[in-house]
Parts: structure tokens; C-alpha cells; sequence
């Protein structure tokens, strides 16, 4: 019952998804679409992340990213974040679990942020895009401005987490 | 672990599928196209932060938006808060970091955002 009860929204938009279109109801089948371009999103890079994570925690031992990108990293272990994450693609919500591994393994809290601004903002398959449809000029202006301010973001996260504790969990 | 998230996501994706018919092209283009400046880059910054689109969907819409006369800094602004703030993926978020840190890590964000569209003003 408890399992039934956590999906009754999503099966009351479904449900409402399936009648717009067997009546033909306009708004239902747009958003219909809409619901089905994301979803379709979530079924291709959510399965790809949770493979990487699952990757990531066999292969690479805790010693490795404490040492690369843990607390006592420097620059070199922000660089290394930012690499990490620029490579990578899919909406936000899929590098959450993958900061979970990071956090596990050792990784640095200002790290740990810096890589999540890193992966929304700066996404090396995505440049393509943003230089075919908005221009050389404005993608490395945007790029290159905002690399200072997500790093700053994650030295404040981490000058406000320093003390407490932090941790990130597995849902 | 999936399992567990998946009616979050999948609460979260009919949200907006919902917020985006809500909010069609014509209205960004209206809001956004205001001004450049602070009230120009609030709208933009709050639309972001309500939408979430993919972005292979955003730089399209964007490309759009600069060709029906919206600024080069407001798109800047709307850009990065639409991939850095997700009020609608708070809940997934608050799952993993708690609801403390993620809306501390969004508000930031937001703010950084409005900081990129000042800085993009200054050297554009």
C-alpha cells in the first residue's frame, strides 16, 4: 500500500495524459509531449550515470581521490573536478548521485560543489551547441565567466560546511 | 536506489512538462525582452530557475530568443540559472544533500547567475 500510495500522482497525470489523447484534449497531448521528450531524457543518461557510478566505485580506490581531489588537493584537484565534470552530460538531477560516490570515496566538500557547477554550466558535448545557436564570442565569454563564480560557490559551501557535518546520502 | 528515486522524477518530470506548457516561447520572449537590465535579468533569472529543459532544447530556444531582440546578458542569466537552479528538482536534491544545503546551494547559484549577466555587461 505504501508503494501505491508514493506513484498516485504520477498515475493521476498518466491517467490524465491517456484520456487527453483519447479525446483529443489539446493541452493533455502538449504536455503529453513535453512529459515524453523528459522522460525520454531521464531513460537514456540515468542509466549511463548509474553504470559510471557503479564503475567509479569498483575501480577506483578511496586513496586515489582523497589524494587527487580530497581536502588537501588544491588546484590541481579543482582542475581535475572540472575536467571530470565537463566531460560528462545530462541534467543536473543525474550528477547528484554521482556526488554521492565523490563524497564516499573522499572527495573534498569544495570539490564536490565545484564539480555540480561545473556539470550544469560547463559541458564540453553541449559547446557545440551553444557556439551553433548563440556564437563563439558569447559561449567562451559565459564559459570563461562562469568558472570564477561556481568556483567561488563551492569555497563558500565549503567555508559554511567546514565545521558541520556534512554528508551526502544515498536515497 | 533508482527504484527509490523514481517516483520523485517522475513527479518532478510531469511538473515540467506542466510548467513548460504553462509557459510557452511568446511569453519568455514578452518577459525577457523588457530590458537588459536588473528587472530584465530578475525575470530571466526566475524563469530559469522554474524550468528545467535540456540542453539540446535550451540553445535552440535561446538562439530564438536573440533573434526576436532579447539581450545577450539576460540570455547569459537565463542560461545559467535554468542548468544551475532547479526549484522543481529541490526535492530530488534535498535527497541527497538535505533541504538546508540544497536551497543554500541554489540561492547561490541564482546569485551567480545575476553575477555572470553583470559581468557578461562588462565585457560584451
Amino acid at each position: 500500500m505504501k508503494h501505491i500510495k508514493k506513484y498516485i500522482f504520477p498515475l493521476t497525470f498518466l491517467a490524465f495524459i491517456g484520456i487527453s489523447y483519447i479525446w483529443h484534449f489539446a493541452t493533455g497531448e502538449q504536455i503529453g509531449i513535453n512529459f515524453w521528450l523528459f522522460f525520454k531524457e531521464m531513460i537514456l543518461f540515468l542509466p549511463l550515470m548509474f553504470i559510471l557510478i557503479g564503475l567509479f566505485d569498483v575501480w577506483v580506490p578511496r586513496e586515489k581521490i582523497e589524494m587527487h581531489i580530497g581536502a588537501e588537493s588544491g588546484w590541481k584537484g579543482t582542475g581535475l573536478v572540472i575536467l571530470l565534470a565537463t566531460l560528462q552530460a545530462g541534467p543536473l538531477y543525474g550528477a547528484f548521485p554521482f556526488t554521492y560516490i565523490l563524497w564516499k570515496k573522499g572527495c573534498s566538500i569544495k570539490n564536490i560543489f565545484i564539480y555540480l557547477g561545473a556539470f550544469s554550466t560547463l559541458k564540453i558535448p553541449m559547446m557545440t551547441f551553444e557556439i551553433g545557436f548563440l556564437g563563439l564570442k558569447f559561449s567562451l565569454l559565459r564559459t570563461l565567466i562562469s568558472m570564477p563564480v561556481f568556483i567561488l560557490i563551492g569555497y563558500l559551501m565549503e567555508w559554511y560546511l567546514k565545521d558541520k557535518h556534512f554528508e551526502v546520502n544515498l536515497p | 536506489m533508482f527504484l527509490n528515486l523514481l517516483p520523485a522524477l517522475l513527479l518532478m518530470l510531469a511538473l515540467i512538462s506542466i510548467v513548460l506548457f504553462l509557459i510557452p516561447d511568446k511569453l519568455l520572449i514578452k518577459y525577457m525582452g523588457e530590458g537588459s537590465g536588473l528587472k530584465g535579468w530578475l525575470i530571466a533569472a526566475s524563469l530559469g530557475s522554474v524550468a528545467l529543459i535540456p540542453g539540446f532544447i535550451a540553445y535552440p530556444l535561446c538562439g530564438i530568443l536573440i533573434k526576436s531582440g532579447v539581450a545577450y546578458t539576460t540570455i547569459a542569466v537565463f542560461i545559467t540559472t535554468l542548468m544551475m537552479v532547479g526549484i522543481l528538482t529541490l526535492p530530488i536534491e534535498a535527497k541527497f544533500f538535505g533541504w538546508k544545503i540544497s536551497i543554500i546551494r541554489n540561492l547561490l547559484s541564482f546569485f551567480g547567475a545575476l553575477f555572470i549577466g553583470f559581468l557578461m555587461m562588462v565585457f560584451l
